[in-house]
């Protein structure tokens, strides 16, 4: 495959967007392990929401 | 499950749970069919290889569009039925919608300097994309900063439906005034005006762009209902040591 005379354009441009694509995928999959880490956490210390508290009612 | 169950988070993070997996897989598949299309188009009589950028900056320019009317249908949920999944929708969009103007604005310019001889001109179409991205990260810092997270959410709303404003703006500049962007050349009055050998993979990557973004949206929904969980269960533990 040829990209011609602007091939550098063409690259940084592909580059930019992986690299863009990939740190939202990063962002999504790290922060939901974080919350479900947390929540755990918080679940093991006994601490429940509200609608928990009314389900064991 | 009717659809309106879903405006349940409980019964929402089921469904997002069962559909995630299945629409990750067909958005890889799609973007590796688009792309081995894109790559094996054929180069453009007057810019030549460049426009393979296109497969990329359109795509991403519908979507910035797309993020912004979804995060305003969802600022209607919020401000007049109040209610909470369509705060959540609306504030997990917006960090993938600036994500999108921002890959639409870098491809673009990029774009622009082998074909126009300039990264930059302060033409109404950039302009309003640009006006579109500064907005973006206003309502991200109205919903990052605000120290009542509902008041946070009703401000982000309100400045959201304010600067919906600027959609048709973007979409009409190229016709409203003389700019160094394109008029429309996919969705006009009497057909595309591009060749079906690179429509077709345009069209293509825009549908796995498109996928793309519904799989990060749910993704970014299920964090932030977790997110709420964290601070009711936390706020709930605070009140059970003071008492």
């Amino acid at each position: 495959m040829n990209l011609g005379p602007h091939a550098d354009f063409i690259v940084a441009a592909y580059a930019v967007t992986v690299f863009v694509v990939a740190a939202m995928v990063a962002w999504v999959v790290l922060d939901y392990s974080a919350q479900r880490r947390i929540l755990g956490d918080l679940e093991e210390r006994g601490v429940t929401r509200r609608s928990q508290h009314k389900d064991s009612r | 499950m009717a659809v309106i169950d879903l405006a349940n988070p409980t019964r929402f993070l089921t469904l997002v749970n069962r559909v995630l997996p299945w629409l990750a897989a067909l958005t890889i598949v799609l973007f590796a069919f688009g792309l081995t299309r894109a790559m094996s188009a054929p180069d453009d009589y007057q810019q030549g290889a460049t426009v393979k950028i296109m497969f990329l900056h359109v795509p991403a320019a519908w979507l910035s569009m797309m993020g912004w009317g979804l995060m305003s249908v969802a600022a209607l949920g919020t401000l007049v039925w109040r209610h909470p999944l369509a705060d959540v929708a609306g504030k997990a969009a917006a960090p993938i919608g600036a994500a999108f103007t921002f890959i639409c604005l870098v491809t673009g310019s990029l774009w622009g300097r082998p074909t126009w001889g300039t990264y930059w001109v302060w033409d109404a179409r950039l302009t309003s994309v640009l006006v579109l991205f500064l907005l973006y990260l206003g309502v991200l810092a109205l919903y990052w900063t605000a120290e009542d997270p509902g008041r946070g959410s009703r401000a982000a709303a309100v400045l959201t439906l304010v600067g919906a404003v600027n959609i048709p703006i973007i979409k009409f500049s190229v016709d409203w005034w003389n700019t160094l962007h394109q008029p429309a050349s996919i969705l006009r009055m009497g057909g595309s005006a591009i060749d079906p050998s690179i429509l077709w993979p345009l069209l293509i990557m825009a549908v796995a762009f498109t996928l793309l973004f519904f799989a990060l949206h749910l993704a970014a929904m299920r964090n932030e209902i977790l997110r709420r969980r964290v601070r009711s269960m936390r706020i709930i533990q605070a009140q059970e040591v003071r008492a």
